[in-house]
C-alpha cells in the first residue's frame, strides 16, 4: 500500500506515493532521477548515499522515503550555484580530490556541512567528520587538502 | 631540457567536474525505456549435485518475463585464459561455492524478479567440499572440477640459473614462510549492466567494466555470436582494481535474456554479490629461501608457493606466474627457482587485484630481506642499494630494464623520511621500515595468443578545425586515463587541452585491451601519441603545399601555426577562412598568427575530414621459457617506500602515522593523478596489511560480506603520504611514461611490516595485522623468558 509524502529536495517541493519499503535513496534516485546521490552499499556501511536531511548528513539508503514526509532535503544536485560550481566542488576538481567519482557526491555534502558548521576546521575535524565516507581511490589526502583549501569567504 | 605546454602539467581531470556535481552518468544511472530487470539464483551449498531444476512456479509469476537456466545456454565453457576455460554460465551438473549461478530471472521490476527466484525449485544432493588448501590437498580429498587431481588446477615449475649449488655457497640461507588472507578490492561501486538486443540483431551490453574487448569477446563467443554484432560500453565506472576486468556471469545471463525478451535487461550486484562474484586477491602462502653473501650480495632464491583459487580458474593462470615472476626485479639476482601451485577450493573464484600476483611475494621477501639485512648487520637500505638493477639490466627471468630509477626511488624516501636519524632509534612501540616494489608497465601479450594490436586510436578533427576528438576503446574506471590521453593528444598535436575531447570505453572505438596490468598510459598512450602526430602531420603537409614552404618549416604550438623562419604570408588562407565565417565573432584576423583551427580548415577543405590514426603492440620481447608471457613487459616501474607506525603495546593497535613515496613512473603526464595512484594504492596497502580478510564459516559462506565488517581504511587510518615522483624517462613509453597505477601498492605491506617489527621486535609471518593477532604476539612474547 502507497503513502503519500511530500518533502522538498534541493528547494523544490515533491509529493509522491511510495512503497512502505521505499528508502529515500531509491526514491531520489529512481523516482526523482536525482541519480548524483549514489548506492554503494546499501546497508549504511559506504556513505556514497550521504543527503543532507534537515541540516545533517545522513546515509539516504538507511532511511525510509516516508520517514522523510516533511522535510528538507539536499543532494549534490542542490549543491551547483546558479554562478557554476560550488568552491568546494571547485576545490574537489582542482586538487585532484576525484578520481573514479563514486564517492564524491557524498564526500563533498559530508564535508560542506562540516564547512557550515566550523568554517575553518583542523585536518583532525576534516577526517572525523568524513570517516563515515568511504573511498577506495584516492587514500583521502587530496580530499582532505581540497577541503583545507576552500576560503571560508567564499561559501555561499 | 624539452619543454611541455600540457603533459607533467597538475591539469585538472576532464572528468572531474561531472564527477563533482553529480552529473557524470555509472550504470545505475542508465535507465531504458521498456527495461527489465533481472536477478541471480545462487547456489546456498558450497559443493552439491544439481538433481533437478524446477522453474515452472517461478515463470507462473505474474510480471516475469524470462527464467533461464544451463538449459538455455549451449554449455559453452569460458574463462579468462584459454589455457583454463573453467566456467559456464549456469551451473550444469554441479555448484562449487555458496553463490554459484543457477538461474537468472529477468521482470518487470527486480522486486518481482527476486519473488520469482525463491519459487524456483532446485534439488540439491549435497557434497563434502574442500574450504582451505590444506584440505583440498588432502589425500583422497572430493575434487572441485574431476579432470584436476588433488585440486591443483594450475601448476608453475621455473629455474633460472642453478639456485642449489649458489645456495650452497651462500654465506647466509633463510626460509620463512608467509601467510596472507583473501581479499576483496572493495570499490565503491557494485558491478552492474545493462544488456540491450535489438531487432537486428545486434546486442549492445553497458557495463561496469574495466575490459571492454574481453567482455565483447567472452559474451559473443558465449552465446554464440560474431564480434561484429556484439557491442560493449562503459560509462563512468566506480572503481576497478582488477576484479572487473572480466566477463562475469551477470553481464552474459543480462544478454541472454534482452536476447530472449527483445527488451532491455539490467542487473546489478548487491554488496554481498561483490564480495562473491568479483575475482579479487588469491590467499598466497610462500616459503621463500633467500641466499647472500656476507657482504649483502643476493645470491639465490627459491620461491615456493600455493595459492587458494576458489572453484574457478579466471585470471588465476597470471596470478599464479606472476608469484613467480615479478621476484625477478629489482634485484640483481642470477639464480631464482619457483613453484606455484593454484589450488582450487569450494569457495568463490578469485582473480586479479592491484599488483596482480605480485603484492604477497613482494612482501614476503621484502621482509626477510630485512631479517637478512640485520642478521648480517646491515642497514636495510644499504642492502637494496648494493643489489638493485640499473636500466640495461636483463633480470635472470629475462626481464629487460630499459629505464629503472630504483636508486632515486630508495635515496628519495631515505633522505625524504629522515630515515638516518630515525632508524634503530626511535623508542619502544614506534617504528620505521622500508621496502621496495616492482612492476610491468603493461601485460607484454594480450590474454588470449593473437597478434592483435593491444590498442587502437582515431583522432577526428572537426570540420570547423576548432575541436579534435580522441576516440579509444580504452577504459577509465576513475585512474585518470581519459584526462592523460587528452593531455598526450594535446602537447603532440600543440594544441591547447580544452580543444582535445575524449570519447572511451566503446569498442567501437577501435580495440583496446582495457584497464588491467598498467597498460593504458604506455600502450594507449603511444597510440594516442602515433594518432596525433597523424593528424599533425597530415595538416602540415597541406599547410606546406598552400603556402609553398618545405614542411620542416612549420610547427604547431599552443593552438598556433609557427614559421620557423617567419616571413611567411598566409593571408589567402586567412581571407579564406574569413569568407566562410561572416558575421563570426572571435576569429583571427589582420595580423594575428595563423590558429591550428584555420589550418585544419583549410586541411579539412583540401581532403576531407582528417583523422589520424594510431596503434600499438610491444616489440618483441625477451623470454623462450613456458610462461614467460607473464611478467614480461614493454616497460617496469618501481618504488621505495618508508612507513613510520605506532604500535599499542597493550592492544596491539597499529596506527600508521607517516608514509614517504617514491615511485618511478617514467615521465608523469599528470602529475596530481600520478600522485593520486600513489596515495590510492598505498591505501589499499594499508588496508590489506592491517584489516582485510575475507572470512568464511564451516559451511563456505562468506561471514563479513560487507563494508562494516570487511574494513577498509577511512579518513582516520590513512595518513599523509610524502608523494615524490622519480622519472627515468623509460625510452619505451609515451613521452617516456610508463606505470604507478599497481606497482606502487608493492613496498606497503612489507614497508608496514618491517616498521612493526622496528616497534616490536615482532616478525609477523601472517596477515592481516588485526589487533588481536598483535597483542597476542605481544602477550607471547612477554611470557618467553
Ligand atoms: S549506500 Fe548508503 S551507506 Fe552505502
Ligand atoms: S574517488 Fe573512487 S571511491 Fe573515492
Amino acid at each position: 500500500m502507497k503513502t503519500m509524502i511530500n518533502l522538498t529536495v534541493n528547494g523544490t517541493k515533491h509529493e509522491a506515493a511510495v512503497e512502505p519499503n521505499r528508502t529515500l535513496v531509491d526514491f531520489l534516485r529512481y523516482d526523482l532521477e536525482l541519480t548524483g546521490t549514489k548506492k554503494g552499499c546499501d546497508m549504511g556501511e559506504c556513505g556514497s548515499c550521504t543527503v543532507i536531511l534537515n541540516g545533517k548528513p545522513v546515509n539516504s539508503c538507511l532511511v525510509l522515503a516516508v520517514q522523510a514526509n516533511g522535510s528538507e532535503i539536499m543532494t549534490i544536485e542542490g549543491l551547483k550555484t546558479a554562478e557554476g560550481l560550488h568552491p568546494l566542488q571547485k576545490a574537489f576538481v582542482e586538487k585532484g580530490a576525484i578520481q573514479c567519482g563514486f564517492c564524491s557526491p557524498g564526500m563533498i555534502l559530508a564535508a560542506n556541512n562540516l564547512l557550515q558548521k566550523t568554517p575553518t576546521p583542523t585536518e583532525e575535524e576534516i577526517r572525523t567528520a568524513l570517516s563515515g565516507n568511504l573511498c577506495r581511490c584516492t587514500g583521502y589526502q587530496k580530499i582532505i587538502e581540497a577541503v583545507m583549501s576552500v576560503d571560508k569567504q567564499d561559501i555561499p | 631540457m624539452t619543454t611541455y605546454s600540457t603533459v607533467n602539467s597538475r591539469a585538472p581531470r576532464l572528468d572531474a567536474p561531472d564527477k563533482a556535481t553529480g552529473s557524470a552518468v555509472y550504470i545505475d544511472d542508465i535507465r531504458l525505456p521498456g527495461m527489465l530487470f533481472g536477478a541471480m539464483l545462487h547456489s546456498p551449498l558450497a559443493h552439491a549435485k544439481i538433481l533437478n531444476i524446477d522453474t515452472r512456479g517461478a515463470k507462473r509469476l505474474s510480471g516475469v518475463k524470462s527464467v533461464v537456466t544451463y538449459e538455455d545456454t549451449g554449455l559453452i565453457k569460458y574463462g579468462v585464459s584459454p589455457a583454463r576455460y573453467d566456467e559456464l554460465l549456469f551451473c550444469d551438473g554441479k555448484v562449487r561455492y555458496v553463490g554459484d549461478e543457477v538461474a537468472a530471472v529477468a521482470a518487470v521490476d527486480l522486486e518481482t524478479a527476486v519473488e520469482a527466484l525463491s519459487l524456483i525449485n532446485v534439488e540439491y544432493e549435497e557434497l563434502p567440499a574442500v574450504l582451505t588448501m590444506e584440505e583440498a590437498l588432502a589425500e583422497g580429498a572430493p575434487l572441485v572440477h574431476d579432470e584436476y587431481q588433488r585440486n591443483i588446477g594450475a601448476e608453475v615449475h621455473h629455474e633460472f640459473g642453478d639456485v642449489e649449488s649458489a645456495l650452497a655457497q651462500c654465506d647466509l640461507v633463510r626460509t620463512d614462510t608467509f601467510r596472507s588472507k583473501r581479499q576483496d578490492a572493495a570499490f565503491i561501486e557494485p558491478q552492474g549492466c545493462i544488456a540491450d538486443y535489438d531487432g537486428r540483431g545486434y546486442l549492445t551490453l553497458r557495463s561496469s567494466t574495466q575490459t571492454p574487448h574481453y567482455v565483447q569477446r567472452t559474451i559473443a563467443m558465449v552465446l554464440g555470436l560474431p564480434i561484429g554484432k556484439v557491442r560493449v560500453v562503459k560509462p563512468y565506472v566506480g572503481g576497478g582494481f582488477g576484479p572487473k576486468a572480466a566477463a562475469n556471469a551477470m553481464e552474459m545471463a543480462a544478454c541472454l535474456m534482452s536476447m530472449k525478451t527483445g527488451k532491455p535487461v539490467k542487473m546489478g550486484f548487491t554488496r554481498e554479490e561483490v564480495f562473491l562474484h568479483s575475482r579479487a586477491r588469491h590467499q598466497f602462502v610462500h616459503t621463500l629461501t633467500t641466499g647472500v653473501k656476507k657482504d649483502g650480495t643476493i645470491v639465490a632464491l627459491k620461491n615456493e608457493c600455493y595459492l587458494e583459487g576458489g572453484a574457478y580458474t579466471s585470471f588465476g593462470i597470471a596470478t599464479i606466474y606472476y608469484a613467480g615472476s615479478l621476484l625477478g626485479g629489482p634485484y640483481r639476482l642470477q639464480n631464482m627457482k619457483y613453484d606455484g601451485y593454484r589450488v582450487y577450493t569450494n569457495k568463490p573464484a578469485c582473480g586479479a587485484q592491484r599488483g596482480h600476483g605480485g603484492v604477497i611475494a613482494r612482501a614476503a621477501w621484502e621482509q626477510q630481506l630485512d631479517r637478512i639485512a640485520e642478521e648480517i648487520g646491515m642497514d636495510p637500505v644499504e642492502l637494496r642499494l648494493k643489489n638493485m638493477m640499473e636500466a640495461g639490466d636483463v633480470s635472470c627471468n629475462e626481464l629487460k630494464m630499459n629505464s629503472l630509477g630504483m636508486r632515486e626511488c630508495i635515496e628519495a624516501v631515505r633522505d625524504g623520511s629522515g630515515w638516518k636519524e630515525k632508524k634503530g632509534r626511535l623508542p619502544k612501540g614506534k617504528g620505521i621500515g622500508m621496502a621496495c616494489g616492482f612492476f610491468v608497465s603493461g601485460a607484454g601479450f594480450p590474454i588470449y595468443r593473437s597478434d592483435t594490436y593491444h590498442a587502437t586510436v582515431s583522432i577526428h578533427v572537426s570540420e570547423d578545425g576548432g575541436t579534435v576528438h580522441v576516440y579509444t576503446a580504452s577504459a577509465e574506471i576513475g585512474q585518470g586515463s581519459d584526462t592523460a590521453f587528452a593531455m598526450i593528444a594535446a602537447e603532440t598535436i600543440g594544441i591547447p587541452l580544452d580543444s582535445v575531447m575524449i570519447s572511451s570505453g566503446d569498442t567501437e572505438f577501435g580495440i583496446d585491451l582495457g584497464a588491467y596490468s598498467s597498460r593504458q598510459t604506455l600502450m594507449t598512450g603511444h597510440a594516442t601519441k602515433e594518432a596525433a602526430v597523424d593528424v599533425r602531420n597530415q595538416i602540415l603537409a597541406v599547410m606546406a603545399r598552400e603556402l609553398k614552404v618545405d614542411i620542416s618549416e612549420l610547427d604547431i604550438k599552443d593552438g598556433l601555426i609557427v614559421f620557423k623562419h617567419g616571413g611567411v604570408d598566409f593571408s589567402r588562407l586567412r581571407a579564406r577562412y574569413i569568407r566562410e565565417h561572416r558575421g563570426w565573432q572571435g576569429i583571427a584576423r589582420g595580423n594575428d598568427p595563423l590558429t591550428f583551427q584555420e589550418a585544419a580548415r583549410i586541411a579539412y577543405l583540401a581532403r576531407g575530414t582528417i583523422i589520424g590514426r594510431g596503434k600499438y603492440k610491444p616489440a618483441e620481447l625477451g623470454g623462450s621459457h613456458k610462461g614467460a608471457a607473464v611478467g614480461t613487459s614493454p616497460a617496469y616501474g618501481c618504488s621505495a617506500q618508508v612507513v613510520e607506525v605506532s604500535v599499542d603495546m597493550e592492544t596491539g593497535r597499529i596506527t600508521v602515522e607517516k608514509m614517504t613515496d617514491a615511485h618511478d613512473c617514467g615521465f608523469a603526464i599528470n602529475r596530481t593523478s600520478v600522485e593520486g595512484q600513489m596515495q590510492g594504492s598505498l591505501s589499499m596497502g594499508l588496508g590489506e596489511a592491517l584489516y582485510e580478510e575475507v572470512k568464511f564459516d564451516e559451511k563456505g559462506r562468506i561471514l563479513n560480506p560487507n563494508l562494516g565488517e570487511y574494513k577498509i581504511p577511512t579518513s582516520l587510518d590513512m595518513p599523509n603520504v610524502n608523494p615524490i615522483i622519480v622519472e627515468s624517462h623509460e625510452p619505451y613509453g609515451p613521452f617516456g611514461a610508463k606505470e604507478v597505477g599497481e606497482g606502487a601498492i608493492m613496498p606497503t605491506i612489507p614497508a608496514i611490516l618491517n616498521a612493526v617489527y622496528d616497534a616490536t621486535g615482532i616478525r609477523f609471518q601472517e596477515l592481516p595485522l588485526t589487533p588481536e593477532r598483535v597483542f597476542m604476539a605481544l602477550r607471547a612474547k612477554k611470557q618467553k623468558p
